[in-house]
């Protein structure tokens, strides 16, 4: 066994770490190969492009945007949209292309409705209902402690021999 | 006794809302993730315009295929659910029940045709989407997808995945009856 050898941390550059390599490759492999190229004719154009390709599901691997999936399908929507956003359509017009043919789903952001408000209130609603029972509880102990506090103090007042106040 | 059911009503309250998420999470459970309900029921078909697969000169239109109730089934050689549910589909289309039309989808003709000589051609059309822009007009997520198109040209039901009996039976047979009722 070559314990010592394995003890010692070897000081050898990041270069020649090849299972560091590895993993690297492997974070990086599926961003790159989602990776098509279009161009655009200006930066706002290429901007509008990304923003709606991560703002849209897939619709195949549907824990991930259109960007970033290698799905035939996303690869075609992604198409679309680059070809929409060079003729000149808005983030809206995109939008709506497609909530007309997969529905809602498309969009990672529901739109605010009558039959999603629940979900978009909902968390607010319990943040506020989990403060409004914090302070409640921090008000409730802080009045038990300052009783308690006033019970101990008010001994050595009244009784002759001090007491020793509890910590 | 007010007070002490305000504290038993306090000390239960977690119980419940536990409760209640539960409840919220167990009805999720026998849900399938990958059906996303098509927007496009009710709707008109969207345009379409596409050779047929046996006679790539000939252009089928929606206009062409108006005045009848039909299913509209997309495939491609490369889906094996398709091949599943193949037996189904031809069983359906011989029954007399239903026209059922073939959109080949992001398909190499000649893998088509292949496929077809190899497991039987049960349609009575096939319109080819090389570039998938009409499916993805349609919705199209996956294959197989089926739609039932009325004479009118409006989507009356998406069947997305394989057509089991259980689908003909429960889905299929009632709409063609509700169909034919129209005509």
């Amino acid at each position: 066994m070559k314990t010592q050898l394995r003890k010692k941390p070897a000081a050898r550059p990041f270069f020649q770490y090849p299972r560091k390599w590895l993993l690297a490759a492997l974070l990086f492999s599926q961003t790159l190969l989602a990776i098509d190229v279009y161009q655009f004719d200006t930066p706002q154009q290429e901007a509008l492009y990304r923003h709606l390709t991560e703002e849209l599901r897939c619709l195949v691997c549907q824990n991930q945007n259109i960007a970033d999936s290698d799905a035939d399908l996303a690869k075609d929507l992604r198409q679309e949209v680059a070809q929409f956003v060079k003729q000149g359509k808005t983030q809206e017009e995109i939008i709506d292309y497609l909530v007309q043919r997969y529905g809602d789903f498309v969009r990672y952001s529901p739109p605010v409705r009558i039959d999603t408000i629940v979900l978009w209130t909902l968390p607010f609603a319990v943040l506020l209902f989990g403060g409004w029972g914090l302070i409640r509880t921090i008000k409730a102990n802080n009045q038990t402690n300052a009783a308690a506090i006033a019970k101990t103090h008010s001994q050595p007042t009244s009784a002759d021999s001090p007491t020793e106040p509890d910590s | 006794m007010k007070k002490s059911t305000s504290t038993w009503l306090k000390a239960i309250l977690p119980l419940i809302i536990f409760i209640g998420f539960v409840a919220l999470l167990m009805s999720g459970i026998g849900k399938n993730p990958r059906l996303i309900p098509s927007p496009l029921i009710g709707k008109p078909a969207p345009d379409f315009a596409l050779p047929s697969l046996h006679d790539p000169k000939r252009i089928i239109r929606k206009q062409d295929l108006l005045g009848q109730y039909y299913l509209l089934n997309v495939w491609g050689s490369w889906c094996p659910s398709c091949r599943v549910e193949h037996p189904m589909v031809s069983q359906l289309a011989s029954s007399g029940l239903i026209p059922v039309y073939g959109l080949n989808w992001k398909d190499e003709p000649e893998n088509a045709k292949a496929w077809l000589q190899q497991f039987g051609d049960p349609y009575a059309d096939i319109l080819v989407d090389y570039e998938g822009r009409t499916a993805i007009d349609f919705g199209v997520y996956g294959a197989p997808e089926s739609f039932i198109i009325d004479k009118k040209g409006i989507i009356r039901h998406k069947v997305v995945g394989e057509i089991t009996p259980q689908v003909v039976q429960n889905e299929l047979i009632p709409l063609i009856r509700i169909l034919d009722a129209e005509s």
